[in-house]
């Protein structure tokens, strides 16, 4: 009898990579709401560029998974009037770098105009696409936006990591009636995970600004955001050895940022890094490092504290890969 | 005496009433030809207005003119502050596309929008009051003159060109909902030069979007005259692939037909249409150019006196006796009473309370805490 349940929570525990958790996020989205469409550069006939849209195109036609031509602030701005016309769209920019052709459509056109209009015309639509580094594409395809997002209030910007996080936001996402940018990473697309059972259903969504413990420790609060809360998880466990217990904080969500969950943390910990893809200046750590200094941790804490920002090196080539020091952390 | 008043006001209603019943009910126009690009059909050339019909485009025309008069007062006045936008001259373009089209359409235009908000469903009152930023606008007083909205009509849009492949979205929605409405979609002739508008024109007729692009040429981009501006000027041809019309802007006859005719083509299934509507603004680009650096006074005057689309309007009504002019004065005194009260509205209404400061960041989310100016100011906000 304990075998068969075995193997039955065997059954229902399914490795998904986070391509297949995004296309299973979309499909659902689009079966579920009519008012739901996905629109942007070969995500209907070649199957996505990275295959995220693999056979929606078939089962969903024209009408719902739509080719566009190579214009981006074109086929944004048309995204964003169809959302304000009452449908839902799922805006994919190839990669993040294209979406600076169209960055004036999501910020002034989506982003402001539920404020401007004072709550009379939201903007529900999504721009989802990979962000970040990727495997030896040069500086103009490797940029980090999530910082440039990141900073302007009326958007929500979401950073998964895994295949659960890749699902449940996306899903999310689609049902929110803000626009919300959605940033994967294409490294992480073939990468599987396991899934739980909850996460499998149809209804499973994870909430927007909400970030995760994905490892408890009490000796240093990690705070990360997609593909590098992976490498941050390597690193915990290395320095388990070393008898050194970080806690790794998956942040989820860059706007709003969940700055409860790692204050908490840090007011535990007393040490904090922060790791992302990104460059240093400006950036999602600078933030995060500036709220701890200004919140309650600061204000109360006895010990001297410490933080420190771990990032991609700041220069226009991202060529190299991405180095975890987080031994070289000074004390 | 009250016998004698009511006797008087009872023989003045009778007067009144067998002056009306000698007017003409309607009347045949013959309206400057179109200048086509290829279409093979053109819009009527013999049109007809009814008497209702001319006396409801002479009211909300001079609502318009007198509604931008009189924010240039309030401007100079310092009443109302940061851009304004007027659109005196150009009240033909904004009723004549009304005329044409259903309240269920939809539309969406740049920033010299007020004519527009107001032909869309907005009050003189509402429009007045975001104006001053007050809280009885339209936008509650967050928007200001450049992005008041109401139902289909999407505003009020800053960034030059922004607006139009915002407006081809919208022509999408209606076509995947299958209602059959379209959207008018403005830009002006300095705009026209944007790429996101050609990016738009090849999206719009690759996939047959019902939208009608109106570009309002007033000649002067800003302070830019079109021949400074465009290598090529035919900018009802600019759209390449997509028919085109050039239209008379200044007479409100001319817009509504040249409308009618481009939405029976959108409404067909045959795709987009170009507009080119020749218009002119009596304003500077906005209240902080007096608007005769770039261009004479002579021509302001010359296009006041010999194309205005109120008095055409006006010659028109009373050469074919469908109005008196005692009639339409009694119009020019209701409007101006109308605008009177919604500017006395709009200086005294109160602004905003800063509690409201950080609503309507996000739809349909619960309330949050927004961060001041300094970390320990917190304010609220709700949906």
């Amino acid at each position: 009898q304990n075998a068969v349940s075995a193997l039955r929570r065997r059954e229902f525990h399914r490795s998904v990579t986070v391509r297949d958790a995004l296309n299973q996020a979309m499909d659902e989205e689009l079966e579920r709401d009519e008012r739901v469409f996905l629109m942007g550069e070969e995500v209907a006939q070649y199957d996505g560029a990275y295959k995220v849209s693999r056979g929606l195109w078939k089962k969903y036609g024209d009408k719902r998974v739509i080719d566009t031509p190579i214009s981006e602030m074109g086929f944004a701005g048309i995204a964003v009037g169809a959302a304000m016309a009452g449908l839902r769209p799922i805006c994919e920019f190839m990669t993040f770098n294209f979406s600076m052709q169209a960055i004036d459509q999501v910020i002034n056109s989506a982003a402001k105009t539920y404020y401007m209009s004072a709550g009379l015309q939201p903007v529900p639509i999504v721009f989802r696409g990979p962000n970040g580094a990727s495997a030896g594409v040069a500086a103009q395809h490797s940029q980090c936006f999530a910082a440039w997002y990141a900073h302007c209030p009326g958007l929500k910007v979401v950073s998964p990591w895994n295949s659960e996080d890749a699902k449940g936001l996306l899903k999310s996402a689609i049902r929110d009636d803000n626009p919300v940018v959605f940033l994967e990473n294409e490294l992480m697309y073939g990468v599987p995970f396991e899934m739980s059972e909850e996460s499998q259903s149809k209804d499973f969504t994870i909430p927007i600004g909400k970030a995760k413990i994905e490892r408890q420790g009490n000796h240093v609060t990690v705070v990360s955001h997609s593909r590098y809360v992976g490498h941050c998880l390597d690193a915990a466990a290395v320095l388990a050895k070393e008898g050194i217990e970080c806690e790794v904080i998956n942040l989820r969500t860059i706007r709003p940022m969940d700055v409860e969950s790692i204050e908490t943390s840090v007011m535990k910990t007393n040490h904090l890094v922060t790791v992302e893809g990104g460059w240093p200046q400006f950036g999602v750590g600078a933030e995060i490092c500036a709220r701890i200094m200004e919140g309650e941790w600061h204000v109360s804490s006895q010990t001297s504290c410490s933080t420190q920002r771990l990032q991609s090196v700041q220069n226009p080539m991202q060529k190299f890969k991405f180095c975890m020091c987080l031994r070289e952390v000074p004390d | 005496l009250r016998n004698l008043q009511t006797f008087l006001y009872g023989a003045a209603v009778v007067m009144s009433a067998r002056t009306y019943a000698d007017f003409t009910t309607q009347a045949t126009f013959e309206i400057k030809k179109c200048d086509l690009f290829k279409l093979d059909e053109a819009p009527a050339t013999q049109v007809v207005m009814t008497r209702d019909e001319g006396l409801q485009y002479y009211r909300t025309m001079q609502t318009m003119r007198r509604m931008e008069l009189k924010a240039d007062q309030l401007y100079k006045q310092k009443i109302i502050r940061g851009f304004c936008h007027l659109y005196d001259g150009q009240e033909a373009c904004a009723v004549g596309i009304e005329a044409a089209i259903n309240l269920t359409d939809h539309l969406i235009t740049a920033y010299r929008a007020h004519g527009y908000t107001y032909t869309r469903g907005g009050t003189v009152k509402e429009i007045m009051a975001e104006l001053t930023g007050r809280r009885g606008g339209i936008a509650k007083g967050k928007g200001g003159s450049m992005h008041m909205y109401c139902k289909n009509f999407y505003g009020g849009n800053g960034i030059v060109g922004a607006q139009v492949p915002l407006g081809a979205g919208v022509a999408l929605a209606c076509k995947y909902q299958e209602n059959n409405q379209l959207c008018v979609c403005l830009y002006g002739d300095g705009a026209a030069n944007q790429g996101q508008i050609f990016e738009t024109y090849n999206m719009a007729a690759l996939w047959k979007l019902p939208v009608i692009f109106i570009c309002e040429n007033n000649r002067y981009g800003m302070g830019t005259s079109v021949e400074r501006a465009a290598a090529s000027t035919d900018y009802y041809k600019r759209g390449e692939f997509i028919p085109g019309l050039r239209v008379d802007g200044m007479d409100v006859l001319c817009v509504r037909e040249a409308t009618r005719f481009a939405a029976d083509h959108c409404r067909s299934g045959k795709g987009p249409i170009l507009m080119e509507l020749q218009t002119y603004r009596y304003h500077g680009h906005s209240m902080s150019d007096p608007g005769v650096s770039y261009r004479t006074r002579e021509e302001i005057q010359e296009v006041r006196s010999k194309s205005d689309p109120i008095s055409m309007l006006k010659d028109r009504m009373l050469s074919n006796n469908m109005a008196s002019v005692e009639e339409l004065k009694e119009i020019d005194v209701e409007v101006r009473k109308e605008i009177e009260d919604a500017a006395q509205f709009a200086t005294t209404d109160p602004e905003p309370p800063l509690e409201e400061l950080c609503n309507h960041i996000f739809s349909n989310n619960p309330p949050v805490e927004v961060r001041g100016t300094n970390p320990w100011s917190k304010l609220k906000s709700v949906s």
